[in-house]
């Protein structure tokens, strides 16, 4: 797969913050890309370096093997659906969306025919008239996509597009936003903290914490086989346990109840409908947390159980020395 | 809810606050129309006979046209600088960036007679000879502001990201201001400008330090009234200039509400 985009050793910094610490990144052609943390840990700051707002101090950024480190934003083959949408409030969603064509001087016949185009493409045909202060939060979401892909970009950035939706629209939208990616084959770059998110849609996830990447892989392998602690525990829940001088990460639905590992007491049983979340405090003084589909079979507080799991399925982790989890 | 008689007592209210406001102006335009050349209670009759020698009025004329003048140029200057200082103070961060701000708004909170005797002597000083163009620099001094306070307003509703979606769509930096930025500052442009107009338009004090020997109008009403000689006509000229200024004020005022298409939600 030819890389599309790639960050090299790229660090930007604010003052004393360093947003960006020296970050390395190859999106290939095609891809759903997601880059997934949380906030402030340089997942923006990353995206707005290729969309070019922001001038990395250091690294270079390239564009189907050319380096556009040091263009600007209009002659980047790229474009960005922001996280507040930035419709322009004084044009039509028609004009809106027609934007990129018209200052690329596009005919007015030929602009019509494509904006047309892509508003069914979103589902909003009918709708180029109106004003964005006249749309739903939804059917805004959906100028602001339209009009980043009228000009059929190379690469599409989305900035927590969801971010603004409730529940159930965005579940509707990550699946059309993934079915609209296939369709138009095109590289997406996307940006979320979200993570049940990023393993819904992603060929591959990035995952970013205090300015790093801590782990880039498909998102099975992001959850099934994390590399550090800290992914780990945000992408999902996982029990971190030490033995022998070594971290593990255990999986809370790859836990046993009844096999014949460490002895130890329920402390807790938390019925979340679909799932029961158990709490188990082993002898050896861990505490574990313990997926259980809901088959009938409850367990009470106070039961002695015994907790545990195959081999392959404690996963080594590099432990993380922040100053936050010392002082937790 | 409130009951009846709170209501009752609002409206009285909300009535006694409107006439004391109005009546005095509303009296005016009636006396425009005072058959007797005595300010007098209750007047003997209604006539129109005021109006052509008013009009006609070779001093009021000059006054007129000296104030015209004097406002349009002085908006002018006001758009320009007020807007550009706008647009810095707001860009680019720099140091100082507060105190340059607070200079700029200074000289609207500065009494006008400070502003008129320091003009004054600076004029003297280095021997400008006073006129329409002395007139012009005295009202810029808080033209400037009323623009720029407008325009800054405005800049600071308007979310960066739609300078910068603009720019991510192709559009360079001169395509962006004719399209993006210039549209949703129009409007806070006109309304800046019809108040700097206004306030240029009555201004008396700075005025009275930076005219010389030419009058403008309200300065020439000022000396009318002193006088005491020509009250109807006074009273015709101040009932026309009403009648003309009421449609740019209501004009300001709606477009100050559709600004409103600034909103992101409901």
């Amino acid at each position: 797969m030819a890389a599309d985009v790639s960050v090299e050793g790229v660090r930007k910094s604010y003052g004393d913050v360093v947003a960006v610490d020296t970050v390395d990144l190859t999106v290939g052609d095609g891809e759903f890309f997601t880059l997934l943390g949380p906030s402030g840990s340089g997942k923006t700051t990353t995206l707005r370096i290729i969309a070019g707002f922001e001038h990395p101090d250091v690294g270079r950024v390239t564009l189907g093997g050319e380096d556009i480190t040091n263009e600007p934003p209009y002659s980047r083959d790229v474009n960005t659906v922001f996280q507040d949408y930035a419709l322009f409030p004084h044009m039509t969603v028609a004009d809106n969306v027609g934007y990129g064509l018209k200052v690329k001087g596009v005919g007015r016949a030929n602009r019509k025919r494509q904006v047309e185009e892509v508003l069914r493409m979103v589902r909003l045909d009918g709708y180029g008239g109106r004003r964005p202060v006249q749309l739903s939060g939804g059917q805004r979401q959906r100028v602001a996509l339209a009009r980043s892909i009228v000009n059929r970009p190379k690469v599409l950035l989305l900035d927590e597009p969801l971010g603004a939706l409730d529940l159930k629209l965005r579940q509707e939208m990550q699946v059309f936003l993934k079915s609209l990616q296939r369709e138009l084959g095109m590289t997406f770059l996307y940006v979320t903290h979200d993570q049940e998110e990023a393993l819904t849609m992603s060929d591959h996830v990035a995952v970013f914490n205090e300015g790093k990447i801590e782990q880039v892989g498909s998102p099975n392998e992001v959850y099934e086989r994390p590399a550090t602690e800290f992914v780990a525990g945000f992408v999902g829940t996982s029990n971190i346990l030490e033995r022998d001088g070594k971290r593990f990460s255990v999986r809370p639905e790859r836990i046993e109840l009844n096999g014949n590992g460490e002895p130890g007491v329920v402390v807790d049983v938390i019925f979340v409908g679909a799932y029961t979340r158990i709490l188990v405090d082993t002898d050896a003084g861990d505490r574990l947390t313990v997926v259980r589909q809901n088959d009938g079979s409850g367990v009470e507080p106070g039961t002695r159980v015994h907790v545990g799991w195959r081999d392959e399925d404690a996963y080594e982790v590099t432990p993380q020395h922040t100053l936050e989890q010392e002082v937790r | 809810m409130e009951s009846r008689n709170t209501r009752i007592a609002l409206s009285v209210w909300v009535a006694v606050v409107l006439a004391f406001l109005y009546i005095p102006i509303l009296l005016i335009c009636l006396y425009a129309f005072n058959r007797s050349n005595v300010e007098s209670w209750p007047i003997p009759g209604l006539t129109t006979k005021w109006f052509s020698p008013a009009i006609h009025d070779p001093d009021m004329q000059q006054a007129l046209w000296l104030s015209l003048k004097a406002g349009a140029l002085s908006t002018a200057v006001a758009l320009v600088l007020g807007s550009a200082a706008a647009f810095g103070v707001h860009r680019f961060r720099f140091f100082g960036r507060e105190a340059v701000s607070f200079l700029l708004v200074l000289p609207i909170a500065l009494p006008g007679i400070i502003t008129g005797m320091a003009l004054n002597s600076y004029f003297t000083f280095w021997k400008i000879n006073f006129g329409l163009w002395t007139i012009v620099i005295g009202h810029a001094t808080f033209c400037v502001v009323v623009v720029y306070n407008n325009v800054i307003a405005r800049l600071r509703r308007v979310p960066g990201s739609l300078t910068e979606a603009s720019m991510d769509l192709g559009a360079d930096g001169w395509q962006t201001f004719r399209h993006v930025t210039f549209p949703t500052i129009s409007t806070a442009l006109i309304s800046g400008g019809l108040l700097a107009f206004a306030l240029s338009f009555d201004e008396v004090i700075v005025t009275t330090f930076t005219a010389g020997a030419q009058n403008t109008l309200p300065i020439w009403i000022f000396g009318q009234i002193r006088l005491g000689q020509s009250l109807p006509q006074v009273n015709v000229v101040v009932f026309l200039i009403l009648a003309v200024t009421i449609v740019p004020v209501a004009l300001a005022q709606r477009l100050t509400r559709e600004s409103g298409i600034l909103r992101t939600e409901e």
